[in-house]
C-alpha cells in the first residue's frame, strides 16, 4: 500500500510540468496585448506600456516566460499579478475560503445525502422515497444560479434570516446558504446513488446470510447494508472534493465570495498568466491528492480490495 | 481670466436645491448620525493607490476620496476650489497657482508648492511608467522626461521598428516652478483656457515627502489631504473592502456629513444589488442589467437614472473601401440615420441610456442639443436610404456592414439592434463581429485590419467639452485610432482652446463639432446613464458628472 501510494505521488511529478506548460501556452495564446488592454481607450503613452510588458516578462518567448515562472516557482516565487500583488498572497486569501465553503457543501450534501438515500432505499416504492426522487430529480434540473438567486431572494432579501452577500472574511455562518447552493446538485445525485445502491444489497445474500444469523435490524443496515453501499458513493464524493476545491464561479460570483473560482476567470479574462498557472498547478495537486484518497478509502470500505505492488 | 472663490456660492445653492426637494416630505429632514460608517460599493484597484497611476474607476473613487487636489468638481461638474487659493494667468499659457495656507497631510505635513511639483514630476518622468503620465503633455519640458532613443541593444519589433527605451533628458519639467511655500507657476507648451478645469482629476494630486521614499508602500497605505483617510494601516483588504473615515484637519468643500466609508469591492453586479436590497449595503452607483425592468419598483424613493459623461458610438475606419471621400460621407450619413437610438434605448436599456445629440455628453458645459447638422442623429429611413442609394451612385456596395464588439462586456444585445435597424432600413446585409475580450479587438484595430466599424466608449476623465474632442479626433491624437483628420477641425480646436474665456472657447469647440456632424468620424449612439439606488438607511444621495456619489454629503442614521 505504502508502495502503491508513492507511485501515484511520483506520477504527480509529470502531471505537474505538463498541466503548467499547458495551460501557461494557452494563456499566453489568448489573442490581444493583456497590458494594453488595461487601459482601454485612454491614450497611455507607448513607453509605460513597454515598460510594464518588460515587468511581466511578456516581451519574451513563451519557453524563456515560462522558464523564469517555473525558476521562480521553484524559489518560492509565485510572480506577480498585473495589480504588483504577489499571486501567493492572492493564493493565500482565495484557497482558505473556497476550502471553508468546500467542507461545508461536502458535509451537507454526504451528510443529507446518504441519509435521504439510506431511508429512501429501504422504504422503496414508499412516499418518502418517491418525494426523494421528485425532489432530486428538480434541483437536477434547475441550473444552479436559479436555485442561488431564489435562495439569495428568499431569504436573504425577503425574510433577512441570512446576509444576500459574504462579507471579506467569510465566516462559518455566512457561508451556510451558499454551501447549500453548491450542495444541492450534488446533494441530489447522491441521494440516487445511495437510494439504487442501498436497494441493490438488500438483497444480496450477505445480507440474507447476516439476517438470518439474528442480527438486529439496525446492525445488519449499518454494517452490512450501508457499508457496502458507500463504495459508489465515495467515489462520487472524491471526484466533488476536487471540483468544490477549485471553485465554484457561479455561487461565487451571487454571493461575492473572494475565492478561487472567480479569481482564476478574473485572471484568464486579464490575461494574467502567472496567477492562471500557480492556481491551476494547485488545483491540479488537490485533484490528484483527492482521486488517490479515494482509492485508498476503497480498501477501507471492501475488504475485497486490496493494493498490492 | 480669473478663477475667484466660487465654491460657496455653489455649495448655498446645493443647499437650497436639497431643502426645496425635501420641501415636500412632512417630517423634518435628519442630519443623520455624523459618526455613522457609510458602505457602498467598488471594485479592487488595478494598482496601489498611487493619484497618477490611477486610471480606472475602482481606484479613482478612492484616490478622490483620500486626496484633494487644487480644484474639485460640484455635482454638476463645476470646478470648486480646494487647495488652491486661486489660479491666474492672463494669457491662458502661465497659469499662477497659489495655495490656501493650514492644509496638512494626515501625517501632519503641510501640503506646500513642492508637494504638486515632485508629484507631478514624478508622474510624468518616462521610468516611473505612470498610467495617467500622459496628463501633463501640456507642460513645458514633458518632451524632455518622456524622451526616448533607440535600443542599444538593436531590438526590433514585429515590424522591424527599433524598440524605444527610456533616455530622459531631464528628471523634472522645466514648466513647473515653485515661487515659495504656497506659490507655483505651470508653463503649458500651447495655450489651453480651461486648463484649471482638468485640475480635479486624481493625476494631479498632491504627493507628501513619505511617498517618495518607498512608492509601492505608499500605494497600499496612501498617506493624503482629502475628506478621507485609510481607517488603519492596511485598511485596504485586497479584493473585498477598503475602510475609510473622515480626515478630521480637511478644511476644504466635501467636508464629510457621515463618519466614514466602508467600500465594499463586488465581484458581480447582481451580487451588490441583492446586498442593497437585503440592507447589506447602503449605497450601489451601478445596476446590473437584469434589474434595469424593476429598480424603480423594487426602490420607489431612492433611485437615480440621469445621463452621465459616458458617450458611446461606433467608429469607422477611414481606410476601407467605400468608406472615405464622398461616398464615405453619405453612407456614414446614411448609418447614422438608420439607427433608431430612441426604440433601442427604451427597448434594450429601458431608458438607461439618452440618444446621442453631440459628441460630449448632456451634463458638459456647453452641451447643446440643437448643433446645426444633428438632424443626421435622428432615425430618418427615408433619407437614410435616398443617401446610400447617393453613394451607391458612385460605387456599389456589396460587402456586408459589420461592427466588432468584445462579447465579455454585455454589447451583444445592443449591437444586435443597432445591426438590425441598419438592415431593416438599408436592406444591406449587417452583423455583428463578437470578439472574445476586448485585448482581442485592440490587436485589429491597432493593425488597421478591421473589416468595419467598432464600438466605441469615451468617460470625460474632466468636465470639458476638450476632453471629449481632443483625444478622440484630433490629427494624431492618442485614442485617434481610425485616423480621422480635419484641418478644419483642428483650427477650431486649437482657437477654442487658446480663447481668452471658457464662453468664447466653448463656441469654438461647439463649432468643432458641427465639422464632426457632416464628417462623422463616429457615429454617436448614446450617453450611458448613472443608475444607482441607495437604502432607505442613508439620505442625501446626490450623484455627480462622473457617475460616482458626492460621499463626503451622504448622511446615515
Amino acid at each position: 500500500m505504502l508502495w502503491y501510494t508513492g507511485k501515484r505521488l511520483l506520477q504527480m511529478i509529470p502531471v505537474f510540468f505538463g498541466a503548467t506548460f499547458l495551460i501557461y501556452f494557452m494563456v499566453f495564446s489568448l489573442p490581444g496585448d493583456p497590458i494594453a488592454a488595461l487601459y482601454g481607450d485612454r491614450p497611455v503613452s507607448p513607453g509605460v506600456i513597454a515598460q510594464i510588458r518588460a515587468e511581466y516578462n511578456l516581451d519574451k518567448p513563451l519557453i524563456e516566460q515560462y522558464l523564469l515562472y517555473i525558476g521562480g516557482f521553484f524559489q518560492g516565487d509565485l510572480g506577480t499579478t498585473f495589480s504588483g500583488r504577489a499571486v501567493s498572497d492572492v493564493m493565500a486569501s482565495a484557497f482558505p475560503i473556497t476550502a471553508r465553503l468546500a467542507m461545508l457543501a461536502l458535509f451537507f450534501e454526504a451528510v443529507a445525502g446518504i441519509l435521504v438515500g439510506l431511508v429512501a432505499g429501504l422504504r422503496k416504492g414508499k412516499l418518502f422515497d418517491a418525494s426523494a426522487l421528485v425532489v432530486s430529480l428538480l434541483l437536477i434540473s434547475v441550473p444552479t444560479f436559479v436555485i442561488g438567486f431564489v435562495l439569495q431572494y428568499v431569504f436573504g432579501v425577503q425574510l433577512g434570516l441570512f446576509r444576500t452577500t459574504v462579507s471579506g472574511s467569510a465566516p462559518l455562518d455566512e457561508l451556510i446558504m451558499p454551501a447549500l447552493v453548491l450542495a444541492s446538485v450534488s446533494f441530489a445525485y447522491i441521494v440516487r446513488l445511495t437510494r439504487a445502491s442501498v436497494s441493490d444489497n438488500l438483497g444480496a445474500d450477505f445480507v440474507r446470510t447476516a439476517t438470518a444469523k439474528g442480527l438486529s435490524r439496525p446492525r445488519v443496515v449499518t454494517v452490512h447494508v450501508l457499508r457496502n453501499s458507500l463504495v459508489p458513493v465515495v467515489t462520487f464524493l472524491g471526484v466533488d472534493i476536487g471540483s468544490l476545491m477549485v471553485g465554484a464561479i457561479v455561487t461565487e460570483g451571487i454571493f461575492n465570495i473572494n475565492g478561487v473560482g472567480g479569481t482564476v476567470y478574473d485572471a484568464i479574462q486579464l490575461g494574467e498568466g502567472p496567477t492562471v498557472v500557480s492556481f491551476i498547478a494547485v488545483m491540479v495537486v488537490i485533484f490528484v491528492v483527492a482521486n488517490l484518497f479515494v482509492d485508498l478509502l476503497y480498501a477501507a470500505l471492501d475488504p475485497r480490495i486490496r493494493y498490492a505492488k | 481670466m480669473k478663477i475667484r472663490r466660487m465654491g460657496t456660492t455653489a455649495i448655498a445653492l446645493a443647499a437650497v436645491g436639497a431643502l426645496a426637494l425635501s420641501g415636500c416630505s412632512s417630517e423634518p429632514e435628519s442630519t443623520g448620525d455624523g459618526s455613522a460608517i457609510v458602505t457602498t460599493n467598488g471594485s479592487e484597484p488595478q494598482n496601489p493607490l498611487i493619484p497618477t497611476n490611477t486610471t480606472e474607476a475602482g481606484g479613482g473613487k478612492i484616490v478622490t476620496s483620500v486626496f484633494a487636489g487644487l480644484v474639485s468638481y460640484s455635482a454638476t461638474g463645476e470646478e470648486e476650489l480646494e487647495v488652491a487659493e486661486s489660479i491666474e494667468s492672463d494669457d491662458a499659457t502661465t497659469w499662477t497657482v497659489t495655495l490656501n495656507d493650514g492644509w496638512t497631510f494626515t501625517n501632519d505635513e503641510p501640503v506646500t508648492s513642492e508637494s504638486f511639483i515632485d508629484a507631478w514630476n514624478y508622474g510624468a518622468l518616462y521610468d516611473n511608467a505612470q498610467g495617467s503620465s500622459y496628463f501633463f503633455d501640456n507642460i513645458v519640458g514633458y518632451s524632455d522626461v518622456q524622451n526616448t532613443m533607440d535600443d542599444p541593444s538593436g531590438a526590433v519589433d514585429e515590424d522591424g521598428a527599433p524598440l524605444q527605451v527610456g533616455d530622459p533628458l531631464a528628471e523634472t519639467m522645466s514648466g513647473l516652478t515653485v515661487v515659495d511655500d504656497t506659490t507655483f507657476t505651470v508653463e503649458l507648451a500651447a495655450a489651453e483656457a480651461d486648463w484649471p478645469l482638468r485640475l480635479g482629476y486624481t493625476a494631479y494630486s498632491p504627493l507628501p515627502q513619505v511617498a517618495f521614499d518607498d512608492m509601492d508602500a505608499f500605494g497600499e497605505n496612501p498617506i493624503g489631504n482629502g475628506p478621507y483617510e485609510l481607517a488603519a494601516e492596511g485598511a485596504w483588504e485586497h479584493d473585498v473592502q477598503i475602510a475609510l473615515v473622515t480626515n478630521p484637519d480637511y478644511a476644504g468643500v466635501r467636508v464629510p456629513k457621515n463618519g466614514g466609508l466602508d467600500i465594499v469591492f463586488y465581484g458581480t453586479q447582481e451580487g451588490a444589488y441583492a446586498a442593497v436590497q437585503g440592507g447589506d449595503l447602503d449605497v450601489l452607483d451601478a445596476l446590473p442589467s437584469s434589474a434595469f425592468a424593476s429598480y424603480q419598483s423594487d426602490f420607489p424613493d431612492t433611485f437615480v437614472n440621469q445621463p452621465a459623461a459616458v458617450f458611446q458610438a461606433f467608429n469607422m475606419p477611414y481606410y476601407l473601401e467605400h468608406w472615405s471621400g464622398e461616398e464615405g460621407e453619405l453612407r456614414r450619413a446614411a448609418i447614422s440615420m438608420s439607427i433608431n437610438r430612441e426604440e433601442i434605448t427604451d427597448v434594450i436599456f429601458q431608458g438607461t441610456r439618452t440618444p446621442a445629440t453631440d459628441f460630449t455628453s448632456p451634463v458638459i458645459d456647453g452641451y447643446s442639443d440643437s448643433l446645426e447638422g444633428s438632424d443626421v442623429l435622428e432615425y430618418n429611413p427615408d433619407e437614410a436610404v435616398a443617401k446610400w442609394a447617393e453613394a451607391d451612385a458612385i460605387s456599389p456596395y456589396e460587402d456586408t456592414f459589420d461592427i466588432a464588439y468584445n462579447s465579455d462586456g454585455g454589447h451583444s444585445a445592443w449591437v444586435d439592434a443597432v445591426v438590425n435597424s441598419i438592415k431593416n432600413t438599408l436592406d444591406i446585409e449587417a452583423v455583428g463581429k463578437p470578439y472574445p475580450t476586448f485585448a482581442a479587438a485592440l490587436d485589429d484595430r491597432s493593425a488597421a485590419t478591421l473589416t468595419g466599424a467598432t464600438r466605441a466608449g469615451w468617460q470625460a476623465d474632466y468636465p470639458s467639452m476638450y476632453n471629449f474632442l481632443a483625444p478622440l479626433y484630433q490629427t494624431g491624437a492618442g485614442s485617434n485610432y481610425e485616423g480621422y483628420s480635419s484641418e478644419e477641425f483642428d483650427t477650431l480646436l486649437d482657437e477654442g482652446a487658446s480663447a481668452s474665456s471658457v464662453e468664447d472657447a466653448t463656441a469654438k469647440y461647439v463649432e468643432a463639432q458641427e465639422v464632426l456632424l457632416k464628417d462623422l468620424p463616429t457615429i454617436p449612439l448614446w450617453y450611458a446613464n448613472v443608475t444607482g439606488v441607495w437604502a432607505d438607511t442613508v439620505q442625501n444621495v446626490e450623484f455627480g458628472w462622473d457617475s460616482v456619489p458626492l460621499y463626503s454629503d451622504i448622511t446615515k442614521e
